[in-house]
């Protein structure tokens, strides 16, 4: 069960909905409260595996114990982001590929694991007690009244007469002390913004480096398509309407052979350059934006391929350009390896994401890893768009892109 | 004469052997991959060899690098070097390689079936011959207007055309002016260069090659 948000921090009118929202934040600051002993007692492990780390019982405790914390704090982690609607992330330093004896050693200088020491330590003590503050207020009455029941004397009297001021405190600090606790939470546990800024920076960098490195690759492929293919084949044609020139007076046969030749060999550069023109902006998608480039793409596939798509016009033109580009080679996927009868393309924009799934009902299995798939997320990347394949073996393969972009209308 | 045909693009490995053949050379092999012509050029009975820059395997200079290696081995070995682009570092690089018996053109020179046997025949017999291309890129290289603006428009035409490899007798006929007219051209261009004079037409165009091509 998904925790609900806190929904208001302000003091609300007595009424039911407000008074089961209180009783249940009470709910989760008993358990926020509980925490405390767990935490007291790795908090105090973990303080103690460094030391102890120079014999050998420091790593087996610290492999004990780093584990736990990790356990804990996941938990406060779903709870608190639950509370506060969002979700709280970190990442641990990889360890893979560590024995039992590097492994500590990594642990010790990650910055995470430190955090989750911290929070330990918070939510053994100061933490501790903004949970057991709204739990005080609620469960105190209650004690009071029994006392007067049991014992009577003047003191519980006087104790009764602090708790509509503790109820009211109860009524109006609740919800802040417990959004207080899971917002001190997001801080320990979650990233503080300058690591997500980092970590948005470097997943920047690298998908910009991989952009660079595939238009220059794409550079290199149109030099090379228009070397060898058109350019080579009008020289060709050069080469043999001179010879035929030579030729003409004395040999008219070879000559007209020769010219035959050449006007074969211009419709084949033609071709060429019509290809490579394709493989730079495909008219379709120039003329009739990404829905049409889709259409005109499924046409010449050897199965038969639905499309159905319903876009807006007015997207940016590298994402169209990308997305195009994306579908044809999952498309060529398709073809070549999945073994499918039938193949369909859906898409349209929501909530600024394009989207566009390509499916079949081949023999499934494909690898998101492979090389195809993974060049086309990398690509799709640049833009912060992202590649999901689900293709279990035996197949149906669902293949979806997911571009964010704002059209221009 | 003996010839070596080295394309890696059929087409133009046809057209180039049909072309040759036609004009009374004999094609003793044509080879599409630099390695092959490695080994071809090993044969000490060949003439002259048509190279195309661009080879498998890795597609970059196999070809340049391998006539030059096979100048190394026989100096003034004649090669004619072609290429879908004319590049004046790779001409620079071809010259270097020794004296003269090096031709470099566009591939679209090849069209022009007479141009291209008598440029053969003029690297065969030792000559130089460069693609005008290459020599525009030479004349209007930066660092060296000085020298060549107190030239005369005439003057750098025939300097051009020097340049391109061109005998004193070619240079008057492309000018239409007689072949003394043309003599005396020249002689005010080494004057106004600087340069030394030289006995023959070859080392006189490599002169002024390697004028053109260093520091002016």
């Amino acid at each position: 069960m998904p925790l609900q948000p806190i929904r208001s921090l302000r003091p609300a009118p007595v009424d039911g909905d407000a008074l089961v929202e209180r009783l249940r934040l009470t709910a989760v600051s008993i358990g926020y409260a509980l925490s405390m002993a767990p935490s007291l007692a790795l908090a105090i492990l973990s303080i103690l595996c460094v030391p102890l780390g120079l014999v050998v019982v420091g790593f087996v405790l610290a492999l004990a114990v780093v584990p736990a914390t990790a356990a804990l704090t996941a938990v406060h982690r779903r709870v608190s982001g639950g509370l506060l609607g969002e979700t709280i992330t970190t990442e641990y330093a990889d360890t893979t590929g560590t024995n039992v004896v590097t492994r500590p050693v990594r642990w010790l200088t990650d910055k995470a694991r430190w955090r989750d020491v911290g929070f330990l330590w918070f939510s053994a003590t100061g933490g501790f007690v903004m949970s057991l503050l709204p739990v005080a207020f609620l469960v105190s009455p209650v004690i009071h009244l029994i006392g007067v029941v049991v014992d009577g004397g003047a003191f519980w009297w006087l104790l009764v007469l602090l708790d509509g001021p503790l109820l009211v405190a109860w009524w109006c600090a609740t919800p802040a002390l417990v959004r207080g606790r899971a917002v001190a939470e997001r801080n320990i546990l979650g990233h503080s913004r300058v690591e997500q800024l980092e970590r948005r920076v470097q997943a920047i960098a690298a998908t910009r480096a991989e952009t660079l490195d595939h238009s220059a690759a794409e550079v290199r492929r149109i030099e090379r398509d228009l070397h060898d293919g058109a350019q080579a084949r009008i020289a060709a044609v050069g080469m043999n309407v001179g010879l035929a020139e030579k030729l003409i007076a004395t040999d008219p046969e070879a000559a007209a052979e020769l010219l035959r030749e050449a006007r074969q060999t211009t419709v084949s550069a033609l071709e060429d350059l019509r290809s490579v023109v394709r493989g730079i902006h495909p008219p379709a998608l120039a003329d009739r934006g990404l829905a049409g480039g889709i259409e005109a793409l499924a046409l010449p596939i050897p199965l038969p391929v639905t499309v159905s798509v319903d876009l807006p016009g007015g997207l940016p033109e590298p994402v169209e350009s990308a997305a195009y580009f994306a579908v044809a080679e999952l498309l060529t996927n398709t073809v070549k390896h999945a073994a499918a009868a039938r193949a369909w393309v859906t898409g349209g924009m929501r909530d600024d994401v394009l989207r566009l799934v390509v499916g079949d009902d081949g023999r499934g299995g494909a690898d998101p890893t492979g090389h195809g798939l993974s060049g086309v997320a990398r690509r799709l990347a640049a833009f912060d768009g992202t590649l999901d394949v689900v293709s279990p073996v035996g197949g149906p393969t669902v293949m979806t892109l997911e571009v964010p972009c704002r059209t221009s209308r | 004469m003996r010839t070596v045909v080295a394309e890696d693009q059929a087409l133009l490995r046809v057209g180039l052997t049909r072309i040759l053949e036609a004009s009374g050379f004999t094609v003793v092999e044509a080879v599409d991959n630099a390695p092959s012509l490695t080994r071809a050029l090993a044969d000490p009975t060949i003439d002259v060899a048509v190279v195309d820059v661009r080879m498998p395997p890795s597609y970059s200079t196999e070809g340049l690098v391998a006539a030059i290696e096979a100048r190394r081995a026989r100096p003034g070995f004649p090669v004619l070097v072609l290429s879908q682009y004319v590049e004046p570092l790779y001409a620079r690089e071809l010259l270097a390689s020794g004296e003269g018996a090096v031709g470099y053109l566009l591939k679209d020179r090849v069209a022009d079936v007479d141009g291209f046997v008598a440029s053969m025949r003029q690297v065969a017999a030792g000559g130089t011959v460069l693609d005008p291309e290459v020599v525009a890129g030479l004349v209007s290289g930066a660092g060296r207007e000085q020298p060549l603006e107190r030239l005369t428009p005439r003057e750098r035409e025939v300097l051009s055309l020097m340049a391109e490899g061109r005998s004193n007798a070619a240079v008057a006929a492309r000018l239409f002016v007689s072949e003394k007219a043309v003599g005396k051209h020249t002689a005010a261009i080494f004057t106004k260069l600087d340069l030394p004079v030289a006995p023959d037409d070859n080392r006189r165009v490599l002169a002024v090659l390697a004028w053109l091509d260093g520091a002016g």
